[in-house]
């Protein structure tokens, strides 16, 4: 089929597509006046019962716990499938190139670069713990910290030497951390089983709304998630770095 | 109404993009606003007119907030959206390895 | 619906158009990079910062690293093929 006849082809569906969508969507609630009983229970529920005050954290970790066990397992699944789609291929030069890469330095980066590295890096790792840490209470938890720690971890690489950054970083810790993670949450999970309740039910005591441990499991899984979301996105960036890491610079 | 129509503005913009791509890397970043069209329909079916955002930190526990199931379906869908850009990428690289171009159009049959 | 909704929808529609409309893969970065930031500053104008802060980690900081990687090491093996 020539280019010509797939765009013309593809502008009709698209047009179709979208007088169908536009019909649906007419069906919807009004904007502004949400019907779904749901909405209204969940904060209630999160705030008198559970001790949380970030409904959307507790939803998250408690009511629709399960659910973020799936999203958790994608991430190490994401990892996983990058580092066996890119791995393959360094086993086959890493013998002819190991020896060579370690002789072989990589541009310095300029002191500007270096000297705010090493200025950001720990303001971002207090950052990314904080929101980690206090996820049950403001708005954040395990995700949006998790990616601010690998993006501290990535700014180490970004304002340092490239060779020097690889030899210090070891791979091994950082699938050790990813699979920590992974596991902490699903035996948090079946923890419940354990007490004698539902699996994934709320089973630590649930302090006092507003301190750092209120909400039972709550601050738990979020630190779990927190470590596992961090080393999955720092293994795919490296896995991604390393191709070009191994090659070293002419 | 207005939100609703900007969801169906960006689906069919970014499947556009996808139809008429030419370069792997661009598709994935088209399908990228696919994925953004699925957030802003989400948000606009739980706001509540009048709504404050559901962290009680500070405001009372009476007043109306905005509905917090939907924010956390969306938090997962951009999740997992930062993992299939991460393997759609990794998948690019591999083929540009094969096939030795990052044309769609000119990519081969598979090969066992 | 207040105006900042609207001015931020219709921000958010012209950035996702230009996403879409940028061909180079390294410039489309940038803007998929600036279309992330003004989807965040539409879900605080729904009353939902934590989205706002996934999205802003998400689509600011990961994504374009990731394409950005990508691109140089499909760029380190053109020049390598060439060899």
């Amino acid at each position: 089929m020539t280019p010509r006849a797939r765009l013309v082809l593809g502008l009709g569906s698209l047009a179709a597509l979208g007088a169908l969508l536009l019909w649906a969507v007419g069906g919807l609630p009004d904007f502004g006046h949400p019907r779904g009983p749901y909405a209204d229970l969940a904060p209630k529920i999160m705030l008198d019962e559970r001790h949380v005050t970030n409904a959307v954290t507790g939803v998250t970790f408690d009511l629709r716990g399960f659910d973020t066990l799936g999203e958790e397992l994608i991430l190490f699944v994401a990892a996983l499938g990058a580092a066996v789609l890119l791995r393959a291929q360094r086993s086959e030069r890493a013998a002819e190139e190991a020896a060579a890469a370690e002789e072989r330095r990589g541009p310095a980066t300029t002191d500007a670069l270096r000297a705010l590295g090493a200025v950001l890096v720990g303001p971002v790792l207090l950052l990314g713990i904080y929101v980690v840490v206090h996820g049950a209470l403001t708005p954040g938890g395990g995700f949006q910290g998790g990616v601010l720690l690998a993006g501290a971890l990535l700014l180490v690489y970004a304002a340092g030497q490239v060779a020097g950054v690889q030899r210090v970083r070891p791979v091994a810790l950082v699938e050790i951390a990813d699979a920590v993670g992974a596991a902490a949450y699903m035996l948090v999970a079946i923890a419940g089983l354990v007490f004698g309740v539902a699996a994934m039910d709320n089973v630590l005591p649930l302090g006092t709304t507003g301190s750092l441990l209120s909400g039972g499991t709550v601050p738990v899984l979020s630190v779990a998630v927190g470590v596992e979301v961090t080393a999955a996105v720092t293994l795919i960036l490296s896995e991604l770095v390393d191709q070009m890491m191994l090659r070293g610079r002419e | 109404m207005f939100a609703y129509m900007v969801a169906v503005w960006l689906l069919l913009v970014g499947l556009y993009g996808v139809i008429t791509s030419r370069h792997l890397v661009h598709l994935v970043l088209c399908l990228g606003v696919m994925q953004a069209s699925t957030y802003v329909l989400l948000l606009a079916i739980g706001w509540r007119a009048g709504g404050q955002a559901p962290i009680f930190a500070d405001i009372s526990s009476r007043t109306p907030v905005v509905d917090p199931v939907v924010q956390a379906l969306t938090l997962t869908d951009i999740v997992v959206e930062a993992t299939v850009v991460a393997v759609l990428l990794a998948l690019t690289v591999q083929a540009h390895k094969r096939f030795g171009t990052c044309d769609p159009d000119a990519l081969g049959a598979l090969r066992g | 619906m207040s105006t900042l909704q609207t001015v931020c929808l219709v921000a958010v529609a012209v950035a996702g158009t230009a996403t879409v409309l940028t061909r180079d893969p390294l410039r489309q970065t940038v803007s998929s990079g600036m279309f992330g930031l003004t989807l965040a500053v539409l879900f605080l104008a729904f009353g939902a910062p934590d989205v706002a802060l996934s999205q802003i980690v998400v689509a600011g900081v990961a994504v374009p690293v990731m394409v950005l990687l990508a691109l140089a090491k499909i760029r380190t093996d053109e020049r390598r093929s060439e060899e």
